[in-house]
């Protein structure tokens, strides 16, 4: 094997900045001017799955339902022409599932309703609480973590990585006006685990070069341990990508977005723990001094 | 570097892949479609007739079935064909007659020798088997207001009774305030209140009308009376859950007010909302004399309305029980359980009111959404509780009542077990609202099994053949302990008895992307290690000991985040967490320990020139 190239990441870190500059900023803009699309679990409200055994004509549909009293209803194809996803305002009451059969049942042929869901509008804001909270939580405790094993620059490098791709991730489902739900929600927190992963072990490399390299710059140390890592860095990516196509293209409507967020994720989260975690130490002045104490973590078990 | 593991690691890592063999072989084994016959009361024998009669009725129906066991409590029926499970039931239901339950279930086919290791299938989520799952809030200030409402009766009474006299007492939102004339009088009612009503705390606020007495329970006397209000709910809900007949029902709390209803595999989805979202209460009230009173309609609507009283005798909190039966002549009856405190009530009042009419009220909450416009413009929907209630009964008082009495003269057997079922279902000690809802199709939970399982399969073979591709002899190393993997993974939720959901899949699919990451994270480090010309077995050795500390980071990093994701999410996100949890955990197992034991099997203390990775 050869003499491993190295590449000079740093050098163009000016570029890295920019280019996350704008998807933030464009993000952000989203994410505030617009915010996101809430599915059922954060909306509140009543949603029904219908499958025909013909494709449908939704607009149709919709006027049907409309005509028959039904307030205001949403009818979008789900998955495929004949199945169809009815949103409403409102509880559904005791007749509501019976009803909607004699209505949706426009000719002769069988229908099957799948599913109802009905989700209360204090469940909704909760859980949307929750959600954020749980980030911050995620967040803190990561923060902490990396600290104590690593060293507080890194830690700062590790979180903003994180944020980074959080909200970029957000961003994305904003601007393309994707829905979110309870699923994507946790594709953001799993992006948080893969993200932060890659950045662990990226940043775990720096240290260790940092403590074995004695000479050269902190900017040549980082761009040689970010060399050493970037074959594994792709081949986890690829992996990872590989079951998430699956999962995008055979795991069904219902956990489309959720593969989709990853899918989002994975990527800015690869691109983050090569440039984000590192600039940002470089920009805190990163250098041997910060790690020349040998800490306590380092591992003299005899596990292999 | 000699790269052997002694012996007791070697052994060890063998019987960890034995424990995942047995332990997730039984989810190869599909259940078979079953029905669930039990009595109504634990009394009745379900025995050896009992299955033969049911069996008979199932042949005359031309419905094929395996075997029927029954154990003396319950039966069950094994079928062939799932699609008949629900024509089953209903020709077994009007075969064995409203005595009995009758339950669709799912009837394990696992290997003797596997159970008897306590092995099982994984048990699978609502969104995989169908089924429904509702979350309701209890009105926890109703609750407490009944309760109030109550003591404030009791106060007036009793301050009556000494001769104490007041200007008025009346409730206030969660408080009792009394009024008085003069500041003797205030004291009286306060010792009296301290000594009679250890629940109620009188409060001395500064600046407080001198001549006002502000009554608040206390905060022992008011968890209490929340602690109770769930508990009964609870117990209610269980009763009517059972009348359902689903074989494995989930009935819990969850949180401070709220009750979580899972009913998997119930088809009915109509008829279960029907009796579940059934939150009610009951108040029985004698019919008013002269113009007094309030009016109310018949539930049934048949005859058109009647007046009673406007304060109930007992309500349906002091209901233990309700059953239909028939009389000594044959004809249908309603038999009625108080509790103590409902007992004397009653017959206090009923002492003095022979030939008078005694009504059943049924007091239904349901909930609407309202449209409103927001302060800053934009609409706002706003769930508005409102309250129904219906007669129920009428019927004339023959003579003074105590714990227990019955309802006659009713039309039929269908009546009777209906107005029973109403009393039941009534007895409930505060109002509910459902505040979620999902009822998820038989027919999509197949789907989602089956969706799931192709994500499964494909993403794995996938990520089998680029890891072959791209570390060879390594990959294949990796192959097996990602394939270990999944099967440590599965035997591990099997045993633990988790839940299996599509996030859950997902979670799955995703440990499966990402578990070899530790596996690249060595081979990556070996294959350093050689390119700065470290001998094959030093760059083994080096390659693990060096990538360890980085996986044991990543990992412990990933972990908190799923169990923040587990505290935090509610059902399908907590699927996914659990099973991202474990598979971290397994993971690391297999890709570090395992595949360290296959290298040093295959290369360990010999001399290689060469890796092929």
């Amino acid at each position: 094997m050869s003499e491993l190239k190295i590449y000079n990441f740093m050098g163009l870190r000016r570029y890295a900045l920019i280019f996350s500059g704008i998807l933030l900023l464009a993000s952000a803009a989203s994410l505030f001017t617009q915010g996101l699309v809430l599915g059922l679990d954060f909306s509140g409200g009543t949603q029904v799955e219908v499958g025909y055994e013909k494709p449908v004509d939704v607009a149709e549909l919709r006027q049907h339902l409309k005509n028959e009293g039904f307030d205001d209803p949403v009818v979008v194809h789900f998955g495929s022409e004949t199945d169809v996803l009815i949103r409403m305002q409102g509880q559904p009451d005791q007749g509501l599932a019976d009803r909607l059969y004699s209505v949706l049942k426009i000719s002769d042929e069988e229908i099957d309703l799948r599913r109802v869901d009905f989700v209360g509008p204090q469940i909704g804001e909760e859980l949307r609480d929750k959600g954020g909270l749980g980030m911050l939580i995620a967040l803190a405790v990561v923060m902490l973590y990396v600290a104590i094993r690593f060293q507080f620059k890194f830690s700062v490098g590790a979180v903003l990585a994180l944020v980074h791709d959080v909200v970029i991730t957000l961003g994305i489902f904003s601007i393309t006006r994707l829905e979110f739900d309870l699923t994507v929600l946790a594709a953001v927190l799993a992006v948080v685990g893969y993200s932060l992963n890659d950045t662990i072990v990226v940043s775990d490399r720096i240290r260790e070069n940092f403590r074995k390299i004695r000479k050269s710059s902190s900017v040549e140390v980082i761009n040689e341990s970010l060399s050493q890592t970037l074959w594994r860095t792709i081949n986890t990516s690829m992996t990872t990508m590989l079951v998430l196509l699956a999962l995008f293209l055979f795991g069904g409507e219902l956990i489309h977005n959720f593969a989709i967020a990853l899918m989002i994720g994975v990527g800015i989260g690869t691109y983050s723990s090569i440039y984000v975690a590192a600039t940002v130490m470089l920009a805190m002045n990163v250098d041997r001094e910060d790690l020349i104490e040998p800490e306590e973590g380092e591992l003299v078990d005899d596990l292999p | 570097m000699p790269n052997k593991f002694p012996l007791w690691k070697n052994l060890m890592i063998l019987a960890v892949v034995v424990f995942a063999f047995i332990y997730a072989a039984p989810n190869l084994y599909p259940p078979d479609p079953a029905l669930q016959l039990s009595g109504q009361s634990s009394a009745m024998q379900i025995d050896q007739a009992v299955l033969k009669k049911v069996e008979q009725a199932l042949g005359e129906a031309q419905i094929e079935y395996f075997a029927g066991e029954a154990d003396g409590e319950t039966a069950l029926i094994r079928l062939i064909d799932s699609e008949l499970q629900m024509r089953a039931k209903e020709v077994v239901q009007a075969e064995m007659g409203g005595e009995y339950i009758v339950a669709l279930n799912l009837a394990p086919t696992t290997p003797q020798w596997l159970s008897d290791l306590g092995g099982s299938p994984m048990k699978l989520g609502l969104d995989l088997s169908g089924g429904v799952h509702f979350l309701l809030e209890v009105d926890l200030n109703a609750a407490l207001t009944t309760r109030l409402e109550g003591d404030l009766q009791e106060v007036k009474s009793s301050l009556r009774e000494e001769k104490i006299r007041y200007r008025s007492f009346e409730l206030k939102g969660q408080k009792i305030i009394g009024r008085f004339r003069n500041e003797q009088q205030v004291e009286q009612a306060t010792s009296l209140i301290r000594a009679n009503f250890r629940d109620l705390q009188p409060q001395n606020k500064q600046g407080q009308n001198p001549l006002t007495l502000v009554l608040q329970l206390s905060d022992i006397a008011t968890s209490q009376i929340e602690d109770n209000a769930i508990k009964q709910n609870l117990t209610s809900l269980r009763n009517r859950v059972n009348e359902l007949g689903v074989s494995e029902p989930l009935v819990s709390r969850q949180g401070k007010n709220r009750i979580v209803v899972e009913l998997p595999g119930v088809q009915d989805t109509a008829e279960a909302k029907r009796i579940i979202g059934k939150t009610a209460n009951l108040e029985f009230r004698l019919e008013a004399e002269g113009r007094i009173g309030e009016v109310f309609e018949f539930r049934d609507g048949r005859s058109l309305e009647a007046r009673l009283e406007a304060s109930p005798v007992i309500t349906g909190e002091n209901v233990t029980d309700a059953r239909a039966s028939y009389d000594e002549n044959g004809r249908p009856q309603v038999n009625i359980t108080l509790d103590t405190k409902g007992g004397w009530q009653m017959g206090h009042s009923t002492r003095d009111n022979v030939g008078r009419k005694l009504g059943v009220l049924f007091i239904e909450y349901k909930t609407k959404l309202e449209k409103s416009l927001g302060s800053n413009g934009d609409m706002q929907i706003t769930p508005v509780p409102f309250v129904e209630k219906h007669i129920i009964s009428l019927a004339t008082v023959q003579s003074q009542l105590g714990k227990s009495f019955r309802i006659t003269g009713l039309d039929s057997q269908r009546e009777s077990s209906e107005l029973a079922l109403l009393l039941r279902a009534g007895a409930l000690a505060a109002p509910m609202y459902i505040v979620e809802e999902r009822t998820i199709g038989p027919s999509l939970g197949a789907d989602n099994i089956q969706l799931g399982v192709k994500s499964v399969s494909i993403g794995m073979t996938m990520v089998l053949l680029f890891m072959i591709l791209v570390y060879r002899g390594f990959g294949v190393l990796a192959n097996v302990a990602l394939s270990m993997n999944l099967l440590l993974l599965v035997g591990c939720m099997s045993l633990l008895g988790a839940t299996l959901t599509l996030p859950g899949i997902a979670g799955i699919v995703l440990t499966v992307g990402m578990a070899v990451d530790a596996n690249v994270l060595i081979f990556s480090r070996i294959r350093e290690e050689l390119a700065s010309g470290a001998s094959v077995q030093g760059a083994i050795s080096a390659g693990y000991d060096r990538a360890f500390v980085s996986i044991l980071d990543a990992n412990i990093t990933t972990l908190i985040v799923a169990v923040i994701l587990f505290l935090i999410g509610s059902g399908p996100v907590q699927g996914f967490a659990v099973t991202l949890s474990i598979g971290i955990l397994t993971s690391m197992f297999t890709s570090i320990v395992l595949t360290r034991g296959l290298v040093n099997a295959i290369v360990g203390g010999r001399k290689v020139d060469k890796l092929w990775i």
